[in-house]
């Protein structure tokens, strides 16, 4: 036996494996690294209940077998749980993504009645006080009463940890919280920087040394606790010398339908202009998948550019992450300027430069409606 | 040689965590588990599928497939992924 198993996460063989549903902008938090887009109060038209199993319908029939719940808030849709049943039936993977507002114990219950499979949780810091401030909400204990209701109803999670230079120094403590709890997957999801976090990364980018120090603590806590729980650290991109292998490829295996329908090969697609997104109400999920321009645009490799054409690590990193693209250089279809190959690297480390001449009390702009930048 | 972490009259079973089943659009079976899933080879897949229909101990299941396959190398091959499947916490045993 030469090979144990591939990961689908790499090779989908052209299906797309994680559908995420984003219910709803709405959210009462006001992450300042959100990526929902700057203006998503102009989202309003949802879809209903029948059009989101619609959704379900053609996305198993597409080869969707990983289906994530979120939003925004997604325990603000009533009919979460009409919907989290739906697709269990239906023979998902379902995951809620949740900030744990809302997420009562008569709605957990209710939750694993219709046979949702894990919860993934948001927790920004091991103290009340950096919690609430860093999301612009008390929300700290409801938060903790919905870790610990989650895990006595027997649910897996996945405590999620926007990680950034306010609390990756209390990775120790969040660590020995999810240990305590038997929470099974942690995940320091070091802020990528689009939408909401772009317009804050000089106030929330961590310093290397940071890193590096949080990173021994993940590592000591892995050899202690062996299978018991699964640590995720991947290091800020802003730091790295290769892009990362973003949404594993544009159109490769990830699906995303945004509040009002328009299918996004990810979630911060939006922020390349130019760009129809087609909509569920107007196209079938396979046509939209296969053939509509938006998701063959940078699908493979036909559209790439010097240096990524020619490297030979262009099938490991798909030429990184086109919106970082766009955002750093103005065009989407130039190589990712966190490659130290890229003519754009520069941008990188002067970001990080500007960061660290930063470092003091940096206001951040919270998540909020009608964001007014002039 | 490293000792296995597996003895042969342990009996294993599925970790509960993860969700071991035939996916017809891969024609294959995959393990899924949050926010993640793999895809198994033929054999792999066959061999949890044999852990996933009851509690056995570890050497039933090599003789099993020693067996089926009339293939002396099948024995190592087999332990070897469960072995695997137990460091990666696929399958567990059974207290």
């Amino acid at each position: 036996m030469t090979k144990v198993g591939s990961e689908l996460r790499v090779d989908g063989q052209g299906l797309p494996l994680w559908l995420l549903l984003e219910l709803t902008y709405k959210c009462p938090l006001k992450c300042p690294w959100c990526n929902n887009p700057l203006d998503f109060d102009r989202y309003r038209d949802e879809l209903s209940t029948a059009e989101w199993k619609d959704v379900l319908r053609q996305g198993r029939k597409l080869g969707a077998v990983q289906l994530g719940f979120s939003g925004g808030e997604p325990m603000l849709r009533r009919d979460l749980e009409e919907l989290v049943a739906e697709a269990n039936q239906m023979g998902y993977y379902t995951n809620l993504i949740t900030s744990g507002m809302g997420l009562t114990p008569e709605r957990l219950g209710a939750l694993k009645d219709a046979g949702l499979k894990q919860i993934q949780l948001s927790l920004q810091a091991w103290d009340a006080e950096l919690n609430n401030r860093l999301v612009g909400v008390n929300c700290y204990s409801q938060k903790l009463a919905a870790a610990r209701a989650a895990k006595a109803l027997g649910f897996p999670m996945v405590l999620n940890i926007p990680t950034s230079r306010h609390n990756i120094d209390q990775a120790t403590d969040l660590l020995a919280f999810a240990e305590e709890l038997g929470i099974e997957y942690v995940e320091f999801a070091n802020l990528q920087y689009y939408n909401w976090a772009y317009l804050n990364r000089f106030d929330l980018l961590p310093s290397r040394e940071q890193l590096e120090r949080a990173e021994a603590v993940v590592q000591a806590t892995r050899e202690r606790l062996g299978s018991r729980m699964t640590i995720y650290f991947v290091i800020t991109d802003y730091y790295d010398e290769r892009p990362k292998a973003c949404m594993k490829g544009w159109g490769n295996i990830h699906l995303t339908i945004a509040p009002d329908g328009s299918a996004l090969p990810c979630q911060e697609a939006r922020v390349i202009p130019g760009l129809e997104f087609p909509n569920v109400r107007e196209h079938d999920l396979g046509w939209i998948w296969h053939e509509s321009p938006v998701f063959r645009k940078f699908r493979g490799e036909e559209w790439m550019r010097e240096p990524c054409r020619s490297c030979p690590e262009r099938a490991k990193d798909y030429g990184g992450c086109r919106c970082q693209a766009f955002l750093l250089t103005g065009d989407a279809a130039n190589p990712d300027p966190v490659c130290s190959k890229s003519p754009h690297h520069h941008l990188i480390t002067e970001a990080v430069a500007a960061a660290m001449a930063k470092r003091s009390d940096g206001r951040l702009i919270m998540r909020e409606r009608g964001l007014n930048l002039n | 040689m490293t000792e296995s972490p597996l003895r042969p009259t342990d009996i294993v079973e599925l970790n509960p965590r993860y969700l071991f089943r035939w996916e017809e659009p891969q024609q294959a079976y995959i393990l899924l588990y949050p926010e993640g899933l793999i895809k198994l080879n033929a054999t792999a897949g066959e061999i949890l599928g044999t852990v996933a229909t009851g509690a056995r101990a570890v050497n039933e299941i090599v003789a099993q497939f020693t067996a089926t396959y009339q293939d002396a190398d099948v024995a190592k091959d087999v332990m070897e992924f469960l072995e695997t499947s137990y460091d990666k916490g696929w399958i567990r045993i059974k207290s």
